[in-house]
């Protein structure tokens, strides 16, 4: 047991046994008795969070279809009925579409980098003789806690056309100065920058978790069969992760459609640059409510943004029912 | 494949090599990384204390000046900082109470106690979870209107005292760390529910309870979007909003000032996080096994 496992708080969740001795409610027969009393106490200990859950959580989400049939407007009170107009508009709305864009190129370029980067880190963090373990995970671990928009306003000052630190880094070895924010592609790989700095340590603690997890036996086994360290890593390491890996995905893709700090602060307010070049789904959102106040035309996109959620995760489905089908697993 | 047989000659020599020494190199990685990690920080504290006039040239300053106090007050002009530190501290410490309270208790009945409907409503709360976060926000918003909760902290709070996140996670606490012979044995011995909670499973889940709290805490001293969109009075406002409003007025003027106004946001975070880093660190990690 390394020292990390041993200061945790783990809750291991495979002590768990199939025929535990259940709590209050011995059932023989197989049919489960409720026990009243405790009925009624688990129902009192369970209704803080529905009732939070209820109102705060699931009727907004109910609401929001009515809401995009409406033209509402915080201004007067008449709220009239305008059928699938908002919809209509947002389909034919060019900064939606470009939104949609600029959210999955900032996703693609803060996700895929990271990911091997992290594996990267995770693998030269398993080692057991490396020293200073707590060191290095907890400087890993640090970027995360920061807010994401004093990050990017050390970040948007760093990646300056004239006097930002990486310009004049790029100086020396004879390119740029780049306009990083001024650019459309530049201006997301700076905001992915952001993204990865927050998030890399964090997803390497979480790929060293679940490395950790691997059996040592498979490596030993895979040793005596002569296999190097890269095929390793590629045949034993890596079908392991599959799981986290496609963890990471989904949460990465939520993640991604929620980018807002690190735009509306790069940008100074919520247009997403002066020719909307990092304009995201959710800063057109929050610029539809805040600023113009549509709120139809607002719950009308976080329906279209559910949409594509929805899409992303059947393709995500999809593509992992298709890598499981190869027998790993 | 000439490979795979030559290594298999020596099997003795090659066992256990995935998992041999660092070399140096590895470390170089790590320096680097920790270098990375570090370095914006560091970063904040050079802007912020330097001069405009340092700052705006090639090659910039990189050491730290000895302007921070003037930048440290010119915050102060621009927003009520040391209000919004404690609007901010008081918001974040209760929701993290309530949180780990209310999860600890409906963590408990998911994991220990059996009651008609349960499957359904753990399915209810996963199935909702999937849906964005965007698409409640403007009903939510439009929610908070009616209730004249507008540049009210209450808007803030109560949406956040028990979420479904503090649930799952004190639900796997729970069923982890509490032996269900212990609680027969509590029973069987008179115990009710409540005492059962009170006596055996609280002392046993505080080290977890804390570290819930801790990320809870984090949560809400960073959060953005929705407190930007509720307050709108500079007494009201909570750190985050503050520095926004720094960054919106202060654009392109003086990058000294809202470099201050972050690093003295970020200041407390990373004192707090030297001393609560490890137990985060193995948060993290656990909640990745558990996942």
């Amino acid at each position: 047991m390394t020292s990390l496992t041993a200061g945790g708080t783990a809750p291991k969740s495979h002590r768990r046994k199939p025929n535990r001795v259940q709590f209050k409610s011995d059932h023989p027969g197989g049919k489960v008795k409720y026990n009243k009393a405790e009925s009624r106490w688990a129902y009192l200990f369970i209704s803080p969070f529905y009732l939070v859950f209820l109102i705060f959580g699931l009727a907004p989400i109910l609401f929001s279809v009515v809401v995009a049939f409406f033209n509402w407007n915080p201004m007067d009170n008449s709220h009239p009925y305008v059928g699938m107009q908002n919809f209509h508009d947002l389909v034919a709305d060019p900064i939606f579409w470009l939104s949609v864009r600029n959210t999955f190129s900032i996703w693609f370029f803060a996700t895929i980098p990271q990911m091997f980067m992290a594996m990267g880190i995770a693998s030269i963090l398993r080692s057991p003789k490396l020293r200073g373990r707590v060191f290095w995970q907890s400087m890993l671990l640090l970027p995360n806690i920061t807010s994401a928009i004093a990050i990017a306003v050390v970040f948007g000052q760093m990646f300056g056309r004239d006097f930002g630190i990486i310009n004049i880094l790029l100086s020396h070895i004879g390119r740029g100065p780049i306009d990083w924010i001024e650019g459309s592609v530049t201006s997301h790989i700076a905001i992915a920058s952001m993204i990865t700095w927050r998030w890399v340590g964090y997803n390497s603690l979480i790929f060293l978790a679940a490395m950790n997890a691997i059996s040592r036996d498979l490596y030993e086994s895979a040793d005596l069969d002569g296999a190097n360290k890269f095929q390793q890593f590629r045949f034993v390491t890596l079908p392991q992760l599959k799981n986290t890996i496609t963890f990471m995905v989904i949460v990465g893709t939520i993640g991604g459609l929620q980018v807002f700090a690190e735009p509306a602060t790069l940008g100074g307010n919520y247009d997403g640059g002066d020719s909307q070049q990092f304009s995201t789904l959710t800063l057109y959102l929050f610029k539809q409510v805040a600023v113009n106040g549509t709120y139809g035309y607002a719950a009308a996109i976080g329906i279209g943004i559910t949409v594509l959620v929805v899409i992303i995760s059947g393709i995500n489905f999809f593509i992992t029912r298709r890598i499981a089908g190869d027998g790993s697993k | 494949m000439s490979s795979v047989t030559s290594s298999s000659i020596a099997p003795k020599r090659r066992r256990g090599r995935y998992f041999r020494g660092l070399s140096p190199f590895s470390y170089c990685v790590l320096l680097f990384i920790a270098f990375l990690s570090f370095f914006p920080f560091y970063w904040m504290f050079v802007v912020a204390s330097n001069g405009q006039d340092v700052i705006a040239k090639v090659p910039p300053a990189i050491v730290p000046g000895h302007n921070f106090m003037t930048e440290f007050h010119a915050v102060l002009d621009v927003v009520p900082f040391g209000r919004t530190m404690f609007n901010t501290l008081a918001i974040a410490l209760v929701i993290a109470f309530a949180q780990v309270f209310l999860s600890a208790l409906a963590g408990f009945a998911f994991a220990k106690l059996r009651f008609p409907g349960q499957k359904f409503l753990v399915v209810f709360v996963v199935g909702t979870m999937m849906l964005p976060s965007q698409l409640g926000l403007v009903p939510l918003f439009m929610l908070m209107n009616k209730l004249n909760w507008i540049n009210d902290f209450k808007a803030l709070i109560v949406p956040a005292i028990v979420t479904a996140f503090g649930v799952f996670w004190m639900r796997q606490v729970v069923d982890a760390q509490i032996p269900n012979e212990l609680l027969e044995a509590a029973r069987i011995d008179g115990a009710g529910i409540m005492r059962i909670f009170r006596s055996i499973v609280v002392p046993v889940i505080l080290p977890s309870a804390f570290v819930l709290g801790l990320f809870s805490f984090l949560a809400t001293w960073n959060d953005y979007l929705w407190p930007l969109l509720i307050l709108n009075s500079p007494d009201h406002y909570t750190v985050q909003v503050a520095l926004t409003q720094l960054n919106t007025q202060a654009y392109g003027v003086d990058y000294n000032i809202v470099m201050a106004g972050s690093f003295m946001a970020t200041a407390p975070l990373v004192l707090l996080f030297v001393f609560v880093g490890r137990r985060l660190v193995a948060g993290v990690m656990d909640g990745a096994v558990k996942g």
